[in-house]
C-alpha cells in the first residue's frame, strides 16, 4: 500500500483503536491488522514515534504499568482533545471516503 | 512481554537493545517499549509454532529498519534531533559537505567584515578620533543579518521565491533605517537602531527554519539563537584578549594601533563573529548544546531570590520607583530576561516529564516579575500622565506590555501545568506563537515611530 497512505492513516486509526479502550503498542498493531484483515501492514517499530507524537501534541496521555508477566508496559490513553481530533479527522475521512465512492459508483455503472 | 528461557534468544534479544540504544534519537524508557513490543512478537510467533531463530528474525524484521526507525524517533522528538544530529546521514548525501560549507561560511564572514569597510568607499568612514556616525548604528544589522540569511538559505536550499521575499523584507529595512531625517542624536533614531535588528531577526529565523515555521522550527530557532548568543560572546571574549594584546605589543615598539583596531579589527571583527558563530551553533550543536539550559537553571533561583527581595525592600521602605529612562529600559530588559529565562528552559525540557520544583520555581518567578512590572508599570503611566508622551517612553511602555502579557499567560499556563490540569505543550506552544509579536513591534517602531515624533 502506498506509503502516504498509510502515514495519513495512522493518526485516526491509533486514535480510534484507543477510543475503544486504554491500549499499548504490540496489542494495537495487532488490532490494526485485525482490523484491515492484514491489508494495513505497518512497520511494527513506526507505532511509537506516531505514538509519542501524539502523546507530545497532548491528543494522548502514557503512563508505565506492570504488564502479566511482570515486565513493565507503557499503555496509552486517549485524552479529551484526543477525541475532539478524532472526530475532527472522521469527517475529513468521511469527505474522502464520500468523493471517491461517489465517483467510483458512477464508472461502475457506466 | 515475556522473558525467554531460552538463553540464545536472550542474548540476541541484548544484543538488537545494544544497537538500539547506540541511537541517541531513542532514549532508555523508549528502547525498553520497543523491547517489549519484540518480546511480544516473540512470544506470539513462537506460540504459532516457529522456531526461535525463525521467530527472532520475524520480530526484527518486522519491527523494520533501525536507521529508518531512529529518524523517525528523532523527528517525533525534536529537541532530541536538536541534542545529537543522530539524523544517520541520508545514503546519497555527498561526503564533503562540511568542507564546502566551511569555505561557504568563511566567504561569508569575510563578506560580512568587509561589507562595513564599504561605507567608507561612499564617504562615511569609521575615524577612530571622531566618534561613530549614527549611520553605522542604524545599518548595523544590515551588514551581517542578510548574508546570514544566504547562509541559510544556502544551507537548507531554499527556492528562489522565499529569497526573494527575504530580500525584500531586507531593502525594506534598509530604506526605513536610511530614508528619514533624524535629527542629529535623536531619540527615534537611536530607537531604529536598537529595532531594527530585532525586527530582521525573524528573517533570519523564517531563512533558518524554512518550511517547519508551523512545525517544531520556532523553537529549534530559539535554541538556535540563545547558543548563537553565548558563542558570540566566547568569540568576543577572544577577541579582547587579541585586541589587548595588539595595543601591548605595537605600543612596546612605539606604534599607535589606534587606527587598526578600531577601524578594522573590532567592526570587522565583529560582523564576521556572527557568521562563524552561526556556523559553529550549525556544526558543532553537542558540544555546547546544553549551555542554555544550564545557565537558566542556575540564574532562574538567583533572579527569583533578587525580585523577592526586591518588592519586599519596597513594601518595607515603601521608596516609590524614581522613573528615569535607565529606568525604564532597565525594566523592559528585566521581563525580557525573565521571558528569556522561561524559554530556554522550555526549550531544553522534556515535554513529557511531571512537574517538579523547578517548575515550581520557575513560576515563582514568573509570578514575581509580574508583580515587580506591575509596579514599574504604574509608575511609567504616572510619568507618562504628568510629562506626556515621548518616543522613548511610549517604546518602552509598549515592549513593556507586550512581555507583560506574555507573562501573564505565562504564569496562567504554568499554575494550570504545576497543578497538573494543563500539559507542558500548551506553555510551549504560547511562547512559540507568541515569538513574531517581539518583531512585529520592533518593525512597527522602526516604521512609524520616527514620522510621528517628528524625527526628534
Amino acid at each position: 500500500m502506498n506509503k502516504d497512505l498509510v502515514a495519513a492513516s495512522a493518526t485516526p486509526l491509533v486514535l480510534a483503536i484507543l477510543a475503544e479502550g486504554d491500549s499499548y503498542g504490540y496489542a494495537i498493531i495487532k488490532r490494526v491488522a485485525e482490523l484491515s484483515g492484514g491489508h494495513l501492514q505497518w512497520t511494527d517499530g513506526m507505532l511509537y514515534p506516531v505514538l509519542h507524537r501524539l502523546e507530545r501534541q497532548g491528543y494522548v496521555a502514557a503512563k508505565w504499568s506492570a504488564s502479566e508477566s511482570g515486565r513493565r508496559r507503557k499503555y496509552y490513553r486517549i485524552t479529551k482533545q484526543g477525541r475532539a481530533q478524532l472526530a475532527s479527522q472522521r469527517e475529513q475521512w468521511k469527505a474522502v471516503d464520500g468523493a471517491l465512492r461517489g465517483i467510483w459508483m458512477q464508472a461502475c455503472t457506466v | 512481554m515475556t522473558t525467554f528461557a531460552d538463553q540464545p534468544i536472550e542474548d540476541q534479544i541484548a544484543q538488537w537493545r545494544t544497537y538500539l540504544r547506540r541511537r541517541q534519537a531513542v532514549h532508555g524508557p523508549d528502547v525498553e517499549e520497543l523491547e517489549g513490543h519484540l518480546r511480544d512478537q516473540l512470544a506470539a510467533l513462537t506460540e504459532a509454532g516457529l522456531g526461535a531463530d525463525e521467530a527472532f528474525l520475524i520480530a526484527v524484521k518486522r519491527m523494520g529498519n533501525l536507521d529508518a526507525l531512529s529518524r523517525e524517533f528523532a523527528r517525533a522528538h525534536s529537541e532530541r534531533l536538536w541534542k545529537q544530529l543522530v539524523v544517520a546521514p541520508e545514503a546519497d548525501a555527498p561526503s564533503n559537505t562540511s568542507r564546502t560549507e566551511m569555505l561557504v561560511v568563511s566567504s561569508l564572514a569575510v563578506a560580512a567584515a568587509l561589507a562595513v569597510k564599504v561605507p567608507a568607499l561612499f564617504g562615511v568612514p569609521l575615524n577612530p578620533q571622531a566618534e561613530v556616525p549614527p549611520f553605522y548604528f542604524r545599518n548595523a544589522s544590515l551588514f551581517v543579518l542578510p548574508l546570514l540569511t544566504v547562509y541559510f538559505l544556502w544551507k537548507r536550499g531554499s527556492n528562489v521565491a522565499s529569497g526573494l521575499w527575504l530580500a525584500l523584507a531586507f531593502a525594506t529595512g534598509a530604506v526605513l533605517a536610511n530614508i528619514f531625517p533624524f535629527r542629529p542624536g535623536s531619540d527615534t533614531q537611536k530607537l531604529t537602531a536598537l529595532h531594527l535588528p530585532i525586527a530582521l531577526w525573524l528573517a533570519v529565523g523564517f531563512a533558518y527554519v524554512r518550511s517547519r515555521w508551523f512545525d517544531s522550527g520556532r523553537m529549534d530557532f530559539v535554541r538556535f539563537s540563545g547558543e548563537l548568543a553565548i558563542y558570540y560572546v566566547l568569540i568576543a571574549l577572544g577577541g579582547g584578549v587579541v585586541t589587548a594584546f595588539t595595543f601591548m605589543m605595537f605600543s612596546a615598539i612605539d606604534m599607535n594601533p589606534d587606527w587598526f583596531v578600531a577601524g578594522w579589527l573590532l567592526p570587522c571583527g565583529a560582523a564576521g563573529a556572527l557568521l562563524i558563530g552561526s556556523w559553529l551553533v550549525e556544526a558543532k550543536q553537542s558540544v555546547i548544546e546544553n549551555m542554555a539550559p544550564v545557565l537558566t537553571r542556575l540564574f532562574t533561583p538567583l533572579f527569583t531570590v533578587l525580585l523577592l527581595a526586591f518588592l519586599a525592600t519596597m513594601a518595607w521602605t515603601g521608596n516609590p520607583i524614581n522613573v528615569k529612562r535607565e529606568v525604564l529600559i532597565g525594566f523592559d530588559l528585566l521581563l525580557a530576561v525573565v521571558v528569556g529565562l522561561v524559554l530556554y528552559a522550555a526549550s531544553a525540557r522534556d515535554p513529557h516529564a511531571q512537574p517538579d520544583l523547578f517548575d515550581g520555581l520557575q513560576l515563582l518567578l514568573v509570578a514575581s516579575a509580574l508583580a515587580v512590572d506591575v509596579v514599574a508599570l504604574t509608575a511609567i503611566a504616572a510619568r507618562i500622565s504628568e510629562f506626556g508622551f515621548t518616543p522613548n517612553r511610549v517604546a518602552a511602555l509598549g515592549e513593556n506590555l507586550i512581555l507583560l502579557v506574555n507573562l501573564a499567560w505565562t504564569g496562567w499556563l504554568y499554575a494550570r501545568f504545576v497543578s497538573r490540569r494543563g500539559s507542558f505543550a500548551s506553555l510551549e506552544r504560547w511562547q512559540i506563537a507568541y515569538l513574531p509579536v517581539y518583531s512585529a513591534w520592533a518593525a512597527l517602531v522602526v516604521a512609524v515611530f520616527p514620522p510621528i515624533f517628528s524625527y526628534r
